[in-house]
C-alpha cells in the first residue's frame, strides 16, 4: 500500500498527489512514468512523473479526472493509501548536449512537461517553454513554469487568459524570429505533439515527442503500448515514452487510443450514476 | 489380472459447458481411479520415464505409494524433486516426456503420470493439516528476481536450507506467467496462491511492484547485503510478424489478451479492465499459449475461434491435451496457413465511423510443407496465388516472444546470447557475472514450467554451494 501525503487541487478536472514511494523516488527522473492501481479491482493505469523528492521519499503525480480510475483515484484523500504503485519505468528524457530548448505543453501534458523543463535549467540549458489550455480555469502551473523558463508564453483556445490561440502558433513566430532550439519537446494530446512536429519539420529542428498509448504491465511483457515509428514496431513503456517526433506514426496511435472508447464511457457514466446515488 | 489397455479417463467438464465459463476443465482423478491407474504401472525395473522427466522425479516409487493408497507417501516423493506439483501435473507436456518413455506404452496407452502427479498434490492441498516446519536461519541472503516457476522453484529450495530470500516480482501479483499467462479454466489461480503462500510460510519475502533493472538493479541488491541473485525474469516482448494492419484496433498480442483476462481479471465481467468481446477470432501461432487465448476468446463469447498455424497438426507444438480439448470446445484449426495482411475496416465517406480501424478480416495464404529445418521441423513454403480472406473482428499474434532488455541493459557484466538470451553453465545457471544465476525462459526463450522450474532447483543448489563455499574461504583467511 502506498500512501498519500498531499493532494492539490490544480484545476477542476486536474488533481495533483505526492504519493510515499522511496525506492521509485530514489530513482526517477524526468521523461519516466509509473503504473499505479487505485484498489484492488481496478487497472493499472500508467502516468507520466511529474516530480518527486529523493529526501521525503515521494513521487508527485498529476492527472486529469477522464474516467473511472482516474475518478476513483481522485476520490482518495491525504492520508489515504493507493493499492500499487511501481516505477520509475521507461526511459528518462535524453537531454545531453541541448544548450537551448523549447518545451511545449498541452492541457494536462503541461504536468509532464514541466519536470523536463526543471530538468534542463538545472543542466543549463536556456529554457522557453511554450503552454497551451482551453481556457482561462484550466490553467494550471503557471508559477512553477515561470521559475524554470527563461521565457514563457501561455495560450488559451479562447483567449480568455494569454494569447488567443494554439501553442503551434509562438513556436512557429519564434522560430521565424530567429530562435535557434537544439530541440523541441512536446508533451500534451496527441493531435497537438502532431502539429508541433509538422512545425518544426520545415525547419529541421529536432524534435521529441512523450508518448502515453494504453499500457497494462509497463515493463515490456503485453506489447499493447506499441507503436509505429520510423516504420517498427516500438514499445512505449521500454523503448520510449520518449520517440523523435518527426518518425511516430500519429495517426495510427490516435486511432489505436480509442480501441476501448465504448467501455470507457459506460464505465465513467455508471460511476457518475453511483456517485450521484450515494449524494442524494 | 489383465492390464488395461487404455489410461483411466479424466472426467472433464462437458465440452459445451465449459465452452462458456472459465471453471477448470480437467477435474482430476477421484481416490479410486487414482488407485486403480496407479496399478497399472509394471514398476519395470530399468524406470525409463524417470529418465524422461526434466527434473528426475522418482515417478514408479510414487505411483507404488498411491497404489497402496499412501497419498501423503507419494507427495512426500514427488516433493523431494518438484517444487510445483500441482502446477506441473496440470500444464506438463507429459505426452513428450515421462509418459513417452512408459514401457507400458510400447504396447498399449503409458500410465497417466501427469494425471497421478495432479492427484496426489491436490489431495495433499486439500488434505495436509501439518505445520509447516520454518527452517533454522543460516543468516546468509539471497534475492530471486521473478515469481514465476523458476523463481518460487528456486526460492523454495534455498529456504528451505536456511536462507533468508527476497522475492521482487514486478507486476502486483506474484505468479509469473502462472497468473497472468495460464488462464483459470487450466490451471485455477488458487493453486498457485498457495504455493506462494506455501512459500511465505517457509519465510520467503515477496516484494511485489519492484522491477529489477528499474527500481533497483541487480548491483544495488547485492549493495543491499544480499549474497546471490537469481534471475527468473522470464520471456519478454511480444512478436509480431511484421505484416500490414498489426496495429490495427482488434489485434493483440497473447500476452495483452492472456493478461487483460488473466491477471487483471476481464473474464470476470466485473474488472475495470476492458478487454474486447469478439465475435469472430483468429489466433496465430499452434503453442500452448496461443491455445489458451482460443480458448479465452471462445469462453468470453465468441461464435468462431480459428487457430492459424502454418505447419500441420504433425508439427503443432501445443500439449495434446490442449489441442484436443480445444478442439472438442469447437476451436477451428486452420492448418498450413500463414497470414498476409489484416484488414481493417474504413468507412471512406465518414471520418468519424466508431468502427473505423477496427479488424474486419486476416488474409492468408496457403502453405504446403517443405524440407526439414534446422530443428528438423519441415518448413512450410507458401503456394503462391493461394490468398484468400477470412471474417474476422480480432487478431491475436501469438507467435513467441523475445527477451526483455530491462535486465540485461543494467547488469554490467552480464553476458548474453545474440537472441538476448541469459548465458549460463547448463550445469548450474551460473552466469558470466558473480554471484548472479539465471533460469527460465530469460535464459531459454519461451519454454516450459517445469524446465524453468528445475532450472530454478538447480541454480538453488549451485547458489547454496557458492555462497558456502565463499564463507568457508573468508573464514579460512580470517583465520
Amino acid at each position: 500500500m502506498y500512501k498519500i501525503v498531499r493532494k492539490r487541487v490544480l484545476n477542476p478536472t486536474v488533481t495533483m498527489m505526492d504519493i510515499d514511494a522511496p525506492l521509485v523516488a530514489a530513482k526517477a527522473l524526468a521523461g519516466q512514468f509509473i503504473i499505479l492501481r487505485v484498489n484492488d479491482d481496478s487497472e493499472r493505469i500508467p502516468l507520466t512523473v511529474a516530480g518527486y523528492d529523493r529526501v521525503k521519499g515521494t513521487v508527485r503525480i498529476i492527472f486529469q479526472v477522464v474516467g473511472e480510475s482516474t475518478m476513483s483515484l481522485n476520490d482518495k484523500q491525504e492520508g489515504d493509501f493507493i493499492c500499487d504503485f511501481v516505477g520509475p519505468l521507461g526511459r528518462p528524457t535524453e537531454t545531453a548536449g541541448i544548450k537551448k530548448v523549447c518545451i511545449v505543453g498541452g492541457g494536462v501534458g503541461c504536468a509532464i512537461a514541466l519536470p523536463v523543463a526543471q530538468r534542463f535549467k538545472e543542466l543549463g540549458a536556456e529554457v522557453h517553454s511554450i503552454i497551451g489550455f482551453r481556457n482561462k480555469d484550466l490553467v494550471i502551473l503557471e508559477d512553477e513554469f515561470k521559475a524554470c523558463s527563461d521565457k514563457l508564453t501561455i495560450v488559451t483556445d479562447d483567449g480568455s487568459y494569454g494569447t488567443k490561440g494554439v501553442v503551434t502558433m509562438p513556436l512557429k513566430q519564434d522560430i521565424e524570429s530567429g530562435e535557434r532550439y537544439d530541440l523541441v519537446m512536446a508533451i500534451g494530446p496527441v493531435i497537438m505533439m502532431k502539429f508541433v512536429v509538422e512545425t518544426t519539420r520545415p525547419y529541421n529542428i529536432p524534435t521529441t515527442v512523450s508518448m502515453n498509448p494504453i499500457m497494462i504491465d509497463g515493463t515490456g511483457m503485453c506489447g499493447g503500448c506499441r507503436l509505429t515509428v520510423g516504420g517498427k514496431t516500438k514499445f512505449a513503456c521500454v523503448d520510449g515514452p520518449d520517440f523523435n517526433g518527426f518518425e511516430v506514426d500519429f495517426d495510427e496511435a490516435m486511432l489505436r487510443s480509442t480501441m476501448y472508447a465504448d467501455f470507457e464511457k459506460r464505465e465513467r457514466e455508471e460511476y457518475c450514476n453511483l456517485f450521484k446515488k450515494e449524494v442524494r | 489380472m489383465a492390464i488395461q489397455p487404455k489410461k483411466h479417463d479424466m472426467p472433464v467438464q462437458d465440452a459445451k459447458q465449459r465452452a462458456k465459463n472459465f471453471n477448470e476443465v480437467a477435474l482430476g482423478y477421484t481416490d479410486e481411479i487414482a488407485v486403480a491407474e496407479a496399478a497399472r504401472c509394471l514398476n519395470c525395473k530399468n524406470r525409463p520415464c524417470v529418465e524422461g522427466c526434466p527434473v528426475n522425479i522418482r515417478i514408479p516409487d510414487f505411483i507404488t505409494k498411491v497404489k497402496h493408497g499412501d497419498f501423503e507417501g507419494a507427495y512426500d516423493i514427488i516433493s523431494e524433486s518438484s517444487s510445483l506439483p500441482a502446477v506441473c501435473g496440470r500444464v506438463c507436456p507429459q505426452e513428450t516426456q515421462c509418459e513417452s518413455k512408459c514401457t507400458l506404452g510400447i504396447k498399449f496407452e503409458p500410465v497417466g503420470i501427469g494425471r497421478l502427479e495432479r492427484f496426489v498434490a491436490d489431495y495433499h492441498n486439500s488434505n495436509f493439516t501439518g505445520e509447516t516446519t520454518v527452517p533454522q536461519s543460516n543468516g546468509h541472503r539471497v534475492a530471486v528476481v521473478g515469481s514465476g516457476p523458476s523463481g518460487l522453484a528456486c526460492a523454495g529450495d534455498l529456504a528451505k536450507k536456511g536462507y533468508k530470500v527476497t522475492i521482487f516480482e514486478a507486476l502486483h501479483l506474484a505468479g509469473g506467467v502462472l497468473v497472468y499467462g495460464i488462464p483459470e479454466f487450466r490451471l485455477p489461480k488458487e493453486i498457485v496462491a498457495k504455493e506462494v503462500d506455501g512459500l511465505r510460510k517457509l519465510g520467503v519475502d515477496v516484494q511485489t511492484n519492484v522491477v529489477i533493472g528499474k527500481t533497483l538493479t541487480v548491483d544495488e541488491l547485492f549493495g543491499m547485503g544480499y549474497e546471490a541473485v537469481f534471475i527468473g525474469s522470464g520471456a519478454g516482448l511480444p512478436r509480431f510478424m511484421g505484416i500490414p494492419g498489426e496495429s490495427l484496433k482488434g489485434v493483440y498480442s497473447a500476452n495483452e489478451f492472456l493478461t487483460r483476462s488473466n491477471l487483471m481479471k476481464a473474464y470476470s465481467g466485473h474488472s475495470k479492465t476492458p478487454i474486447m468481446h469478439a465475435k469472430r477470432v483468429a489466433v496465430v501461432g499452434g503453442g500452448n499459449v496461443a491455445m489458451d487465448a482460443a480458448r479465452t476468446a471462445l469462453r468470453l463469447g465468441a461464435e468462431k475461434v480459428y487457430i492459424v498455424y502454418r505447419r500441420s497438426m504433425e508439427e503443432i507444438p501445443a500439449r495434446r491435451e490442449e489441442v484436443e480439448h480445444a478442439r472438442d470446445e469447437g476451436i477451428q484449426f486452420e492448418i498450413l496457413r500463414n497470414p498476409v495482411e489484416i484488414l481493417g475496416y474504413n468507412n471512406p465517406e465518414n471520418k468519424r465511423d466508431p468502427a473505423n480501424g477496427f479488424v474486419k478480416g486476416i488474409k492468408l495464404i496457403k502453405c504446403e510443407l517443405g524440407e526439414p529445418d534446422a530443428r528438423g521441423r519441415r518448413r512450410p513454403v507458401e503456394i503462391p496465388d493461394s490468398e484468400y480472406v477470412m471474417d474476422v473482428d480480432c487478431v491475436i499474434m501469438s507467435i513467441g516472444t523475445s527477451p526483455n532488455p530491462l535486465i540485461k541493459n543494467t547488469t554490467e557484466g552480464l553476458v548474453v546470447n545474440s537472441h538476448g538470451g541469459i548465458v549460463v553453465e547448463e550445469a548450474t545457471g551460473k552466469t558470466s557475472k558473480e554471484g548472479v544465476y539465471a533460469g527460465g525462459d530469460a535464459v531459454t526463450g519461451a519454454a516450459t514450467v517445469i524446465l524453468a522450474m528445475g532450472a530454478g532447483k538447480t541454480a538453488a543448489r549451485a547458489i547454496d554451494e557458492y555462497i558456502s563455499r565463499k564463507n568457508k574461504k573468508g573464514e579460512q583467511a580470517a583465520e
